[in-house]
């Protein structure tokens, strides 16, 4: 027996454990912070009558990295850099929220070109994101092969977010007012050539997976929610619609340009168990590549900044032949960009589910104080509802149905 | 040497038990599956087929400590996370190498603030840091060949 504290004083658990944990009739179990089907570092403390959950208790904090702390000792285009590490499978929905925001705060208009490169880049990436999910989720339970194939694929798309913004993840790509630069001459033959390549592979995953015994057994009947509980818990995103709730921010308050795309919600039944999150998830992947196709075919010519000088650089040509382009270079990279005093809140729907950002500034460079409201911080409080009367093996399952990532949760 | 050219065509190799045991270990070794934030995406990714790892040896990612030879630290390493971490190296048996994956594990990277252990070198011994935020796959397996030129090197009784 070790002397750790967990195994051996039960009094601090008192209210958080059953009165049977007490007494020493069920079994108090640590999972993680190190086990891999955590997906990070979340700890879990399960309380265990033979193999059944009685209560389950998320403990979270082991990745808390206090980015929004840290964002307002820098400059509002500097802390750009910082929300990529947040949801670390979907930069761009990050860099856009706090982008959005701050734009939201100066006014800025952003150009259609840099409003459509973005859309493609968001869906790209959300298909990367549920690559992830769809890969370790198998890994989880037992379908092995899938984290080969949904990682060779996600090689895929990290490749173009390479070739737009010089990094695999951790891009930057979305500047207030529009993008970092215009993408090169490769970018829409490659997002061409994976949409030629992905459906098939799409279709393939399907076929391993829907009607899979074994997978149907893991996923049908686990944890089912109804609409109305999800709601109450704040779930977002596919862990919603997977229990019918037609909610998308993408259509009930479209940003980017996403109200000139024709896509559908994918909606599971009511109540909808892991197996329906999970159909969704998956159903969504179609719908974010006939977005990208739409994207593409429209994609316009022009800028991809909006032409105020205050917040967005001068391009590299107009430098060299006037002074004040210099001097607005200058300003804007070392004292950084000032916008005006105010509070403002932006809402996109994130891979995950919806992500929100609420900035104030006090008219200063730096960013006065900013707070995320992150998806997958909610879909973690719902743990202790959705695990118990479960078995031990089905909180695996659970886990990856909500699709938690803990730098999501933790920031 | 002299022995191996005087039985040239009977297909032995004369070497040091040294040498021996330090290719063994580079040949197998076990890294612990310990993903703790964006890295941990890339080392999957570096395992996945793109990269494949597994040329090297290394296909086999043990969630025990007690199975594994080398700790990959991807990833930010939090003052609240910094104990668990300690342990899991304790747990390891020897000999056992630590690799520090990207900016964040092997100085703070851009996290210079309450949260974030600067550097796991603070924690434990590390033997390769692999630059990058996050480091691409191919710089792991850099990280990890210059880990493994290091073991070529390694003196039995260091361990013993």
């Amino acid at each position: 027996m070790t002397d750790h504290p967990w195994q051996n004083d039960l009094e601090p658990l008192k209210g958080i454990v059953s009165a049977r944990a007490m007494k020493g009739e069920t079994m108090l179990l640590n999972m993680g912070p190190q086990h891999p089907s955590t997906h990070g570092v979340l700890r879990l403390l399960l309380e265990l009558d033979g193999e059944e959950i009685v209560t389950c208790n998320p403990e979270i904090g082991y990745l808390h990295t206090g980015i929004e702390k840290s964002m307002e000792s820098k400059t509002y285009v500097k802390a750009i850099t910082m929300t990529d590490r947040m949801d670390y499978l979907n930069p761009p929905a990050n860099n856009l929220v706090f982008v959005m925001a701050i734009e939201k705060l100066c006014g800025l208009e952003v150009p259609p070109r840099a409003q459509v490169i973005r859309v493609i880049l968001l869906e790209l990436m959300r298909i990367a994101s549920h690559l992830v999910w769809l890969g370790t989720f198998g890994l989880d339970l037992g379908a092995m092969s899938m984290f080969l194939y949904t990682f060779r694929e996600r090689e895929h798309i990290l490749h173009i977010y390479e070739m737009v913004s010089g990094q695999r993840m951790m891009g930057t790509y979305f500047r207030p007012g529009g993008l970092w630069r215009d993408v090169p001459d490769g970018f829409v033959p490659a997002v061409r050539d994976f949409l030629d390549y992905f459906p098939q592979k799409l279709r393939d995953y399907e076929r391993l997976l829907a009607r899979n015994p074994i997978w149907m057994e893991r996923t049908k009947g686990i944890a089912p929610i109804t609409g109305k509980q999800a709601m109450a818990w704040g779930l977002t995103g596919p862990s919603l619609r997977g229990s019918g709730v037609n909610f998308d921010v993408r259509k009930a308050m479209p940003y980017s340009g996403y109200e000139q795309y024709d896509f559908d919600i994918p909606l599971g039944p009511d109540p909808g168990d892991v197996y329906d999150r999970y159909w969704c998830r998956f159903q969504e992947m179609w719908q974010s590549l006939r977005i990208v196709e739409q994207a593409l075919y429209k994609l316009p010519g022009g800028p991809v900044t909006a032409d105020d000088r205050k917040y967005t650089p001068p391009p590299r040509s107009e430098i060299g032949v006037s002074m004040e382009a210099l001097i607005h270079h200058f300003k804007y990279w070392t004292e950084g960009i000032r916008p005006p005093v105010g509070e403002v809140f932006t809402v996109i729907e994130a891979a995950r589910g919806l992500m929100s950002c609420y900035l104030s500034s006090d008219g200063s460079p730096h960013v006065h104080r900013v707070h995320f409201r992150q998806p997958t911080f909610m879909h973690i409080s719902a743990l202790p509802h959705m695990a118990p009367g479960f078995m031990l093996a089905d909180i695996i399952a659970i886990l990856g149905g909500i699709d938690i990532v803990l730098g999501d949760v933790d920031r | 040497m002299g022995v191996s050219r005087k039985l040239g065509g009977l297909g032995a190799v004369t070497t040091t038990l040294e040498q021996a045991v330090n290719w063994a270990r580079t040949g197998a070794m076990w890294p612990m599956l310990f993903g703790l934030a964006c890295c941990a995406i890339e080392m999957m990714g570096a395992q996945a087929a793109h990269y494949d790892m597994s040329r090297f040896g290394m296909e086999l990612m043990r969630a025990s400590p007690r199975q594994s030879d080398l700790m990959i630290v991807a990833g930010r390493v939090t003052r609240k996370m910094s104990p668990v971490l300690r342990q899991l190296y304790d747990q390891m048996p020897s000999p056992k190498w630590v690799v520090a994956m990207g900016d964040c594990a092997s100085c703070g990277g851009i996290f210079n603030n309450y949260a974030i252990v600067q550097g796991v070198d603070e924690i434990v011994p590390v033997d390769v840091y692999v630059a990058g935020c996050p480091p691409r796959p191919e710089q792991l397996i850099h990280g990890i060949m210059t880990l493994h030129e290091k073991v070529k090197g390694e003196k039995i009784k260091d361990w013993a």
